[in-house]
């Protein structure tokens, strides 16, 4: 029996030194506890009268260290907190992609996530199997997004409503931000920057300006295009009916050193003159312009503007119809810009270029004005937010109300679903429907309200039929959302549900964590 | 004394030393070798077990660097568990081999190998000598692979009909977190490889197909395109987004004037050279642009880039074009539209040319990403699956599983028999070893009853994890298929009220599970034979 002995003392390792395994109990206890931590660590921020978050950037090193950031935004929090937790970190990831695909309703995702998971907790507590309880979400889901298509509404075939539709969806979103004081002026400006758009979902054309200073209620859209740049000296500051050439060509000299300055000189001066053979009154490139062509443009009255970075070139472009010229040689072929006025004004204590009156406007450019950097940074998170939703909405018009109404009534839903069904998928299809009652419960209890009151009036009135109910989080109590105009994009509440539904499923099916050790960083000894 | 060497004393009882550095190497051999393999095999197996079947878990992999893997496909689970067990890492390969031959079934290969293992245990335990049971074995396999090939059924391979090889897609399918669109999944699949495979050679060329990823959107959204989707854009952002009846001139020679380079030797002696120079440059590069536009090419494909001036040269000639496409991506833009990839401008004629009816960007979201999709090509038979997905695991998870499926399916274009899954081909073939093992006389038969009993393990999971009392429903349907002489019967595993797995319509292919079994055994095989290892002591420092 020695050699049983030897065995049983000698333990045989398996995996390299440092690797950690987490099993079956222990691997959902894991995962449940760094959802629910990221959930709870977020969930204050839901709703109208969500809180803020401070976030401190690391001292030591970095260009951002020490920096301050405050912030509502759900994608903005999880990606800037650093997280260990692996379950934490598939949500962190979806809350990214929300971000990147619908731009607004990172929040929710999470926090829905994360109550989905709290729920099983219990059904894994009676001895559910993980299996089952997948069945059953499935069915809820499918049951939940039938009735959430069911109750969208499209109402781009009449423009007036649709735009209506889109003030309000831009005032919903906003309606949780640092800008819901000014919500209906900055819906407005949203709306327009986006109508703008002629239904492109591209946003590179909307150029958000912070400047310090002054009031928030002194941001505006301009109708016209802003760039960020000087104009070279000696030449005119205000110029009617440009003619503009779009440029993005090296006009420094050849890397090739040959006779010096005099061959150089006469090479730029035959692109000079090859350029203005355009017959174009303004000249911007997106490379640097060099003292010698320049002087040669002031001296034929040639406003040029050097410089300018790409996407501003890209959105002049669209902008002013131009063409982005990079040879010269086929002036008749060229598109030129055209716009009535440029003119250099100053915002806060820097000077930029105005372009107005320009015919395609394709473009446009939000100016954002407040006290601190920290205003400016949310407001345009915020602005940016709703561009994305808004956008969004413009491809797929159909609408759905917010305010809880959404998920109230695919919870009823849900429930009537888990009613209907024999077996113990009923009891995981009857936790989906409470995990959706939780987020109208998270926004009551955000705002101060009595969130089991409100929820219970809330279900007795979809249960009666009303599904359009929702809360209104200003008096505190339950009212109809289309009075007040609460609308949130379908898109973005199918995405919510779809995609957090796939992860806590995801979570759900792991049963072993198995953790490498983290790659040992070889210390830097270039400095020493 | 496992971890001591050999002593051997010399007449005055000094200590002769034997091999170098004696002290400090391991060594381990005779029974305690056998069983810490067979204990290392065993760990190996037990964490793959609960993801077996379609009731089957997840693994959650934290790598180095903090990426998150999230699978349930055991290779992929294995070959990032950071084994470090010699016999651990025999079962990493022995999974790894399954997948590089087959594609599917890796789970279950470990398993066998577990649980065949496991009970080499007990026999050495009786005093078995393991060379018999290595002989036993071998000789239970060829009876369970024989047995296989007559219980194996084959199956019409119709390009009209393609519902059956729908249903062997699915089977691959429903163990993983896709099963929620398992249909979809499965006739993607299907069609992806019925798009490429070429009947007569029976075989189907894997680098036609590209499955590629990106997170947004649902599972639900995923695609087939048929033609190719790559992830780069128009080089100028005024080219128009849509090209229709493209004929595409794939280039890899760099489209750019040529530029002096630190290599070249040039004199450049005075202001006339310079100015000439200067012509060079520009008359080379109006004579690229003409040479493409005299092929009658309406789109460019290059794979290096070009500078401005080369961009706007294009965009005047109306020329779309795409740069910076890299190697493998050009190669099947190639295949696709049926173009010949050039290699220097003088090269370029109208034949080489490819075509493709549609060219179109495809934008995503809100983060102004664009990927290029290419389709209506003039071979079809390239083609892309397009998985979208909630976020990032998900979208890695569903391409391991796609990849599964197609090769499931390349296997049955191979070679179109099959055997009934959910467990029934294993317990079918360990009744006929059992009964077998009664025939043979010498001390083999233990051996083979053990690899009877072992075959069982994979139904026994398979119970386990539907969370259905294992022996019971084991020695159910165990005694159902010897009483109705029915090898379809097997495990239940989603509750749909009956075991027959040919009306479940769970099948897997007859290779997959070949493999499986010869695999396994070869590598227990291996095991068994080994009785002594020596492992190096810690480096001196």
């Amino acid at each position: 029996m020695r050699g049983d002995l030897n065995t049983a003392l000698n333990p045989i390792p398996l995996y390299k030194q440092g690797v950690e395994e987490e099993k079956s109990e222990l691997a959902r206890l894991s995962c449940f506890a760094g959802a629910m931590a990221v959930g709870d660590l977020i969930k204050t921020t839901l709703g109208p009268k969500g809180m803020d978050k401070i976030l401190q950037c690391s001292m030591s090193g970095g260009p951002d260290a020490g920096k301050l950031l405050v912030t509502n935004d759900g994608a903005t929090i999880l990606s800037k907190i650093g997280i260990d937790n692996p379950v934490a970190k598939v949500l962190v990831d979806i809350s990214k992609v929300q971000d990147d695909e619908v731009g607004d309703g990172t929040t929710s995702v999470v926090v829905l996530a994360s109550e989905l998971l709290r729920e099983t907790e219990n059904l894994l507590a009676q001895k559910i199997h993980p299996q089952t309880v997948i069945a059953g979400w499935r069915k809820a889901t499918d049951e939940a997004l039938r009735v959430l298509e069911g109750i969208a509404k499209n109402n781009s075939a009449n423009p007036e409503q649709f735009r209506k539709d889109l003030m309000n969806i831009a005032r919903t979103t906003l309606s949780s931000k640092i800008l819901q004081g000014k919500k209906d002026y900055f819906a407005k400006l949203c709306v327009d920057a986006v109508l703008k758009l002629h239904g492109k979902t591209d946003l590179q054309g909307i150029q958000i300006i912070k400047r310090l200073g002054n009031n928030m209620s002194d941001s505006y859209l301009e109708e016209g295009f802003l760039l960020e740049k000087r104009i070279g000296i000696n030449m005119p500051k205000r110029l009617e009916n440009a003619r503009i050439l779009i440029a993005n060509t090296p006009m420094d000299t050849d890397k090739v050193k040959v006779f010096g300055a005099r061959l150089k000189k006469k090479k730029m001066k035959d692109k000079v003159n090859k350029i203005l053979q355009h017959n174009c009154n303004v000249f911007i490139n997106r490379q640097l312009i060099y003292d010698y062509p320049e002087q040669l443009f002031a001296e034929k009255g040639v406003m040029a503007i050097e410089h300018a970075d790409f996407e501003g070139v890209e959105r002049l472009a669209q902008v002013l119809g131009g063409d982005i010229v990079s040879t010269f040689d086929t002036p008749d072929k060229v598109r030129l810009g055209k716009c009535d006025l440029i003119e250099e004004i100053i915002i806060g204590e820097d000077k930029l270029i105005k372009f107005s009156g320009v015919s395609q406007g394709q473009a446009c450019t939000i100016i954002l004005r407040g006290a601190t950097q920290q205003i400016l940074d949310e407001a345009e998170r915020s602005i940016h937010d709703a561009l994305c939703v808004l956008s969004q909405t413009v491809r797929e018009p159909r609408i759905c109300y917010g305010g809880g109404a959404a998920e109230m009534m695919m919870a009823t839903a849900v429930s009537q679903l888990a009613e209907k069904t024999p077996g113990k998928e009923s009891v995981a299809i009857e936790s989906f429907a409470r995990a959706l009652r939780q987020l109208p419960t998270i926004i009551a209890d955000n705002a101060g309200y009595d969130s089991a009151e409100l929820v219970a009036n809330l279900r007795a009135a979809h249960t009666a039929g009303k599904s359009t109910y929702g809360l209104d989080m200003d008096k505190g109590v339950t009212a109809d959302m289309v009075d007040l105009g609460i609308v949130e994009s379908y898109h973005l509440k199918r995405q919510v549900v779809s995609s957090a539904a796939e992860a806590a499923e995801m979570v759900l099916r792991i049963d072993n964590i198995i953790r490498a050790p983290p790659r040992q960083r070889q210390r830097d000894m270039r400095n020493h | 004394m496992p971890s001591v060497g050999t002593l051997a004393f010399d007449e005055f009882g000094r200590p002769v030393l034997i091999l170098k550095g004696q002290e400090s190497k391991k060594r381990l051999f005779g029974i305690e070798a056998h069983k810490s393999h067979i204990l290392a095999g065993k760990a190996v197996a037990d964490t793959l077990k609960t993801s077996l079947g379609p009731r089957g878990m997840d693994k959650c992999m934290v790598s180095p660097d903090g990426d998150i893997t999230i699978t349930n496909d055991g290779a992929t689970i294995l070959s990032m568990m950071h084994v470090e067990n010699e016999i651990g890492k025999l079962l990493v390969q022995l999974s790894k081999s399954q997948d590089d031959e087959i594609g599917d079934g890796t789970t279950g290969v470990v398993v066998l190998a577990g649980a065949l293992l496991e009970h080499a245990e007990a026999l050495l335990d009786k005093g078995i000598h393991p060379i018999r049971i290595a002989d036993g074995y071998e000789l239970a396999a060829k009876v369970a692979l024989e047995h296989l090939d007559k219980i194996a059924e084959t199956y019409p391979l119709d390009l009209k009909k393609l519902d059956p090889l729908i249903n062997t897609a699915m089977t691959t399918l429903g163990s993983k977190i896709i099963n929620r669109c398992q249909r979809q999944m499965a006739e993607i699949a299907v069609n992806a490889i019925m798009n490429v495979a070429d009947m007569e050679r029976r075989d189907v060329n894997f680098e036609l197909i590209k499955v590629q990823g990106k997170v947004g959107g649902r599972l639900e959204d995923t695609l087939l395109v048929k033609g190719v989707v790559v992830d780069k854009t128009f080089s100028h952002p005024q080219m128009p987004k849509e090209v229709r009846d493209a004929k595409i001139a794939i280039l890899t020679c760099p489209f750019e004037p040529p530029k002096p380079k630190t290599k070249h030797k040039l004199d450049i002696t005075n202001v006339e050279d310079y100015k000439k120079l200067r012509e060079y440059e520009k008359e080379k590069f109006t004579e690229m642009i003409k040479a493409i536009k005299d092929s009658g090419a309406n789109l460019v494909i290059c794979q290096w880039g070009f500078d401005d001036e080369a961009n706007h040269l294009l965009l005047s000639h109306e020329l779309p074009a795409v740069r910076w496409v890299g190697g493998p991506e050009i190669e099947l833009i190639a295949i696709a539209t049926g173009g010949r990839i050039v290699p220097r401008f003088q090269e370029l004629t109208a034949e080489k040319l490819g075509f493709a009816g549609h060219i179109r960007e495809l934008d995503f979201g809100t983060t102004s990403e664009h990927m290029l999709c290419i389709e209506q090509c003039k071979k079809s038979n390239t083609c892309t699956i397009f998985v979208r997905g909630g976020n990032k695991m998900v979208v890695e998870e569903a391409k391991r599983a796609l990849h599964d499926a197609l090769c499931v399916v390349r296997n049955l274009v191979r070679d179109n028999r099959i055997v009934y899954g959910g467990g029934a081909c294993e317990i079918s073939c360990a009744i006929e070893v059992a009964k077998e093992a009664n025939k043979i006389p010498t001390i083999e038969q233990y051996a083979i009853r053990a690899f009877a009993d072992a075959l069982e393990s994979v139904p026994l999971a398979l119970a386990e994890n539907s969370g259905y009392s294992p022996i019971k429903t084991l020695s159910d349907v165990k005694a159902q298929q010897i009483a109705q002489n029915n090898p379809r019967l097997g495990i239940d595993c989603l509750n749909t009220g009956t075991n027959d797995m040919k009306a479940q319509t769970v099948i897997e292919t007859l290779i997959g599970k070949r493999q499986q079994i010869s695999l396994a055994t070869q590598l227990v095989r291996m095991i068994l034979k080994i009785d002594d290892i020596r492992l190096p002591g810690e480096a001196e420092e």
